[in-house]
């Protein structure tokens, strides 16, 4: 176990220190991007361009650029470059919505993914099972934000079911609940159609399987064949696919939803920041959720550890 | 003097409906098995041996499967019985050994929790006194250490240590009738013998009846008291091990026997081996099954031989084939020894 996290931490350094050369890289090949221009302002004369592309260093070798930005960064006083905000700061108090966001909807879609998986597999090839697969295809290619959208105007606009928009704390649950039913039911959608059809076809494998057929001769009930047996050997891909999904949802992936519904979120944050080419949000947030996929690709393989004993823990 | 009649299975068919057409895997099987005998079935993959056993268990149930005939256990039809009785039957009254002890043990429970989950399927007991009797069974069918052992993962298992406690799993409840679906065609020699040891013993102590499957003569040499020859999906001949073994009446049989090697002869050039395949069970030839491969084949095989006793000596040795028994022993004669023969009689 020692080995492992060790591994682990190593690693996630790896990963981070890539992620944060490549992202940092990918904005010296962008032809329009100059960041002195844009901290200086449109109006802005050609001499003050250069005075603030000298006092941020824009003007050193891209080496330099880099170990500047990192060690502010690792400091904690990296500042953006439109609002002039603690980059560090914006995270860590954006961080509550997000966190509000993701993992009740993350509960969400894994128990639907199972429910409904499983209500497909015992009942394939009938009604309830073709339901779910034309409800899975629609899930799966539904962009959210137009499903946000078709939800806020019939449920929030037309007959005012559910507040139209915005975040309130979770120092008020009741409100806080109210506020995020739609976005996390719009999060939850788009896995559950995938994560389900996926649970389908593990679960009818298994059902072949012969220590299922072991277990019936057995004489256990069915009920208890299926989840101790069948359910229990089926959920290993899902559990992958979870860690990964989860990780870069809490690194800012639900952006799109945070930006309909007004989250003030990370993923919010990121997505003004892609907006003005601003590079210090883009660099956090891309190392943020290396962090994130790493920390739960580690979750995964212990879960693996404790769903199957064959599986060892080697980093 | 007669042992008590265990299962009696009467004409039974088993068809499964596929995208090709109906699969005739059983057609038409019947036997008997007595409380404290073990009775072989024998046949070649696809044979309908498997199939049949599961039957008896409710296993081949399902949407596409059709069933026709009997088999009761004592005097329920295993055949007709509902799901919940069936649910009771299995494991308690009939539990089964598979073949392949890896893939027929789940890979995430303890070996000593999957016997627990089957005692406490049938009987309301504690988890610990479940257990109690876990490596008692375990013990019992040789598993050193059992109390360790028991916390083990079947991963963890040897392949005969994995068969051993499948055993154990088996004989928890002391059902009446132990089915072995080729129990040791997995395992290597020495372990398939000791195995066979603990089914011998195992018969000795509980006076259960064994329905023993599989495909290799010299195991069922060593264990069975009948045995039951099938060939697609019908049973060809039935009778005592010496019966089969030393006055065969069907082709097939012959030619079972023909292709075993044997220690106490010279070796043959090439080992003999009955020409052609199996037929499609889908599309079964008319009359006699093994009519297309049989060198023997005459007019009258193209309607099917009823099983029945055609050895005036022997009422209970059953087969189906319309030769005369003087001219079987004549034709299965090859080289000094049983085989398939040419169809030919050399005088």
């Amino acid at each position: 176990m020692a080995r492992f996290i060790v591994r682990r931490t190593l690693s996630a350094i790896a990963l981070i220190i890539a992620v944060s050369i490549v992202v940092f890289g990918i904005f010296e090949i962008i032809p329009s991007y100059n960041p002195a221009r844009a901290i200086a302002g449109r109006a802005a004369s050609q001499t003050t361009v250069n005075e603030v592309a000298r006092k941020f260093g824009f003007n050193r070798s891209l080496p330099v650029q880099y170990a500047t930005t990192m060690k502010l960064i690792f400091t904690g006083q990296v500042i953006d470059y439109q609002y002039d905000l603690n980059v560090v700061d914006q995270f860590r108090q954006r961080f509550g919505a997000t966190l509000s966001l993701v993992i009740p909807a993350g509960i969400l879609w894994l128990l639907a993914s199972i429910v409904l998986g499983s209500i497909s597999a015992l009942r394939v090839g009938r009604v309830i099972d073709r339901a779910l697969m034309i409800f899975a295809i629609v899930g799966v290619s539904i962009p959210i934000f137009l499903l946000a959208a078709v939800l806020l105007y019939l449920l929030a606009f037309k007959t005012n079911v559910f507040p139209n928009t915005g975040y309130v704390g979770i120092s008020d649950p009741i409100q806080w609940a109210y506020h995020l039913v739609l976005p996390w039911f719009c999060i939850a959608v788009l896995s559950v159609g995938f994560y389900s059809r996926v649970l389908r076809s593990n679960l009818l494998d298994m059902v072949n399987q012969d220590f299922v057929r072991t277990a019936r001769a057995k004489g256990l009930p069915p009920r208890q064949v299926f989840t101790r047996h069948v359910l229990r050997n089926s959920l290993m891909p899902i559990i992958t696919m979870f860690g990964l999904d989860f990780a870069t949802l809490l690194g800012g992936a639900a952006l799109v939803t945070e930006a309909v519904f007004n989250i003030p979120g990370v993923g919010q944050y990121e997505a003004q920041a892609i907006g003005n080419l601003d590079v210090p949000p883009i660099l956090v947030g891309a190392m943020f959720t290396g962090f994130f996929v790493v920390l739960f690709g580690a979750f995964a393989d212990i879960m693996y550890a404790l769903l199957d004993p064959r599986i060892r823990l080697t980093g | 003097m007669a042992a008590e009649r265990l299962l009696e299975v009467e004409e039974l068919k088993v068809s499964f409906v596929t995208e090709d057409g109906i699969v005739y895997a059983v057609d038409g099987v019947s036997f008997t098995l007595d409380r404290g005998e073990v009775v072989a079935i024998v046949g070649e993959s696809g044979s309908g041996k498997s199939v049949t056993v599961m039957t008896l268990m409710g296993l081949t149930r399902g949407p596409n499967s059709r069933f026709e005939g009997s088999a009761r256990l004592r005097d329920r039809d295993l055949i007709t019985a509902s799901e919940a009785e069936l649910r009771r039957i299995r494991g308690k009254e009939i539990a089964m050994i598979f073949q392949d002890p890896i893939s027929s043990l789940s890979p995430v429970h303890r070996i000593g929790d999957q016997i627990v989950e089957q005692i406490r399927a049938h009987e309301d007991i504690s988890k610990a006194a479940a257990f109690d009797r876990a490596v008692e069974l375990m013990e019992r069918v040789g598993i050193p250490r059992a109390r360790d052992r028991a916390r083990a993962f079947p991963h963890e298992f040897s392949g005969g240590m994995r068969q051993r406690a499948m055993i154990a799993m088996a004989l928890s409840l002391s059902p009446s009738v132990l089915i072995a679906d080729e129990p040791t065609t997995a395992l290597d020699v020495t372990i398939q013998a000791q195995i066979l040891e603990e089914v011998k013993q195992l018969r000795q102590d509980s006076e259960s009846g064994v329905i023993f499957v599989t495909h290799d003569l010299g195991v069922v040499a060593d264990i069975a008291d009948r045995v039951i020859v099938m060939y697609a999906g019908r049973v060809v001949e039935q009778g005592t091990l010496d019966e089969i073994f030393y006055d065969p009446q069907h082709p097939y049989t012959w030619g079972l026997l023909g292709s075993v090697t044997r220690m106490d002869r010279d070796p043959p050039r090439r080992l003999p081996a009955i020409p052609g395949q199996p037929p499609s069970l889908v599309h079964p030839p008319q009359g006699c099954h093994f009519r297309p491969r049989c060198p023997h084949e005459f007019e009258h095989c193209a309607e099917v031989p009823p099983l029945e006793a055609r050895v005036p000596e022997a009422p209970d040795h059953l087969d189906r084939c319309w030769l005369e028994v003087a001219d079987k022993r004549a034709r299965r004669e090859v080289e000094g020894r049983i085989g398939l023969g040419t169809g030919s009689v050399v005088a």
